[in-house]
């Protein structure tokens, strides 16, 4: 009986609650209301500017070459885009685009390995009593606290003992589990599955395993890209991690590539302009991405004590 | 109508769900942590003339690491100067933040769409790609500054002078993490019932007064929560001004202390110390975030 209430009315993510909290607003403001608020209007424009300048900065300056770079005004484009990333493409045997394809695997891998582990945890602490289910979410709170930066050096010791420092799985194996990815699991898993749902599905004979993977899975997803989101771009963003874990620079990901790029440049500022091209090539995807996925965004770090 | 819950209940499912997070648990977390103190507490010794394989061994060190760590005059003036940063960055960001998103949520005002998108945007940009992007804006011979200053008769400051690099790093900590922070507290904003401030201003109240009386004090746990994940974030800085230093030679290679532990294990091959040096920053972040998240919101972490 209950099952029928699966489809679509009990999802209440992060995102799909909210037309309905402003109904009362727009329309129908008196003239005055109408007038333009001009001095916070000028602030919030300001503040627009403020963080497109290195974007726009970024964006020009790639279109020089190493001598336009220096010599001509940063503002006033250049012709030598295709030309630079020809260069960086040749730089090294092509490696900028491993360390393209090594981000991706990395954020992209990471990101479904955790988002599954935080579903499959959270889905657990949320709708089953077993023993040791408050200490689970105890030790997972704590693990929300621990500082990841400071984790790392920790993390590279243990594998070294191991002998995995410079694989992929020494970046790949951290970046799995997300205490906080969990947390808000537990938190979707609580508002948008239904007990009522679960146990008539168990009265229908529905294993538990398919139960999480057909019922409860889709009615926590707008929760789970959410996580799948904050995830990817952790990962995408991780610095210290792989550059303290990786030597061989074909498994680098695009932040220590560029670094290492940089640092080389110091003393051959000839490759500044790759650095300036390989710079604004490693934000195009994930600002594609997040621009088409703006609407999952509006999740909140409290969500658990804002939301019922 | 209600189905018994026990008679259907599984016992094994959970134990099945939950394997994977706490075999990785152990793994990424408590492990290396016990290693971790453990290797703190050890140090390498020459044994005879030091010379060959094995001329070194590992021996029992007591606390003499801790002793080294709590002592160390690198350490103490990065742990300063983190302060000094996390004290400029924190507030100016989140104020920022506050006022942005207050804006978002205000009426009358223009350009919110594009100042939403704009100012999260940077989100989307990794830490060290900002850095490598504000670092060649703070560089003289490549940044559009001095020309757009010099047409005011005005000459660019050195950015990277031992004062201003502070300042310097903490810019590009603002601009990184102010979109994120507003878009947090927008949200906790748009969850506040507009009745309430329909209310506000049925009474008289001015957009400002509503803001101040009405919507801060509702949001006031989206802001705590902000304020404690940001000071331990920024407390943690490395990627900035390590990516800053090829540009810079005022940024020290033990400028901050997560660089001091990165220097230590690393450039003076002390593992050892690195570990007792990580254990300490460690504690007094866990212990600060969480002395904080107790006093000022008990009810966020419950956890219900």
């Amino acid at each position: 009986m209950a099952l029928t209430r699966t489809d679509g009315a009990l999802t209440p993510g992060p995102s799909t609650a909210r037309p309905a909290v402003r109904s009362g607003r727009g329309g129908r403001h008196g003239s005055n209301e109408k007038r333009v608020a001009a001095l916070p209007s000028a602030i919030l424009l300001l503040g627009a500017v403020y963080c497109l300048l290195p974007v726009a900065w970024v964006v020009i300056a790639s279109t020089k070459n190493n001598a336009q770079l220096f010599n001509t005004f940063t503002f006033s484009p250049n012709g030598s885009l295709w030309s630079n990333i020809q260069g960086l493409s040749s730089y090294a045997g092509g490696v900028f685009w491993h360390w393209m394809w090594n981000t991706a695997l990395y954020a992209g891998g990471g990101a479904v390995a955790s988002t599954t582990v935080s579903a499959l945890t959270g889905y657990a602490l949320a709708k089953y009593e077993f023993r040791g289910r408050a200490t689970l979410f105890n030790l997972m709170l704590a693990g929300v606290l621990v500082p990841p930066v400071v984790l790392a050096l920790p993390q590279y010791l243990f594998l070294a003992k191991l002998g995995l420092t410079d694989t992929y799985w020494s970046v790949l194996l951290p970046s799995v589990l997300s205490p906080y990815g969990i947390y808000l699991a537990r938190i979707y898993a609580m508002s948008a599955v239904p007990d009522e749902v679960i146990e008539s599905a168990r009265v229908d004979g529905c294993p538990e395993g398919r139960l999480f993977a057909r019922i409860a899975v889709p009615m926590m997803s707008p929760g789970l890209v959410t996580i799948f989101l904050f995830q990817f771009v952790a990962v995408w963003n991780n610095f210290l991690l792989p550059f303290i874990m990786l030597s061989d620079e074909n498994k680098f990901p695009l932040t220590v590539g560029l670094y290492t790029l940089l640092n080389r440049g110091s003393t051959a500022p000839a490759l500044y302009s790759l650095v300036v091209t390989g710079s604004l090539l490693s934000i195009v995807p994930l600002m594609i991405a997040f621009l088409g996925l703006q609407r999952y965004w509006r999740t909140d770090l409290a969500s658990g004590a804002v939301k019922q | 109508m209600r189905q018994p819950r026990k008679r259907t209940a599984p016992r094994l499912a959970p134990y099945a769900f939950v394997t994977p997070a706490v075999v990785l648990y152990a793994l990424v977390l408590l492990i290396p942590i016990g290693y971790t103190l453990y290797l703190s507490l050890e140090k390498s010794q020459v044994s005879g003339l030091g010379l060959g394989l094995g001329g070194r061994r590992q021996v029992f060190a007591g606390l003499s690491n801790y002793d080294s760590a709590l002592t160390d005059a690198a350490f103490l003036s990065s742990l300063l100067r983190v302060v000094v940063y996390s004290l400029i960055l924190v507030p100016v960001m989140l104020g920022l933040a506050l006022v942005f998103a207050l804006l978002l949520d205000a009426r009358r005002v223009r350009f919110q769409r594009f100042a939403r998108l704009s100012i999260f945007l940077p989100y989307a940009v990794p830490i060290v790609i900002a850095s490598l992007l504000w670092g060649f804006l703070y560089l003289p011979a490549v940044s559009p500054f001095p020309v757009i200053l010099g047409k005011v008769g005005l000459s660019m400051p050195d950015l990277f002078a031992p004062r201003a690099a502070v300042l310097s790093v903490a810019n590009i900590g603002v601009w990184g993490g102010t979109g994120f922070n507003m878009i947090v507290m927008y949200t906790a904003l748009r969850a506040v019932p507009s009745e309430l401030s329909e209310a506000a201003r049925i009474d008289g109240a001015s957009q400002l007064q509503v803001a101040l009386r009405v919507k801060i004090p509702m949001i006031a746990p989206a802001l705590v929560l902000t304020g404690v994940f940001s000071l331990i974030a920024t407390l943690q800085v490395f990627n900035e001004p390590q990516t800053l230093r090829p540009l810079t030679n005022t940024i020290s290679p033990v400028w901050m202390p997560l660089m001091r532990v990165y220097d230590l294990a690393f450039t003076d091959n002390n593992p050892y110390g690195a570990a007792a040096l990580s254990v300490v920053i460690a504690a007094m972040l866990f212990a600060g975030s969480y002395a904080l998240l107790r006093a000022s919101t008990k009810r966020v972490f419950q956890g219900r």
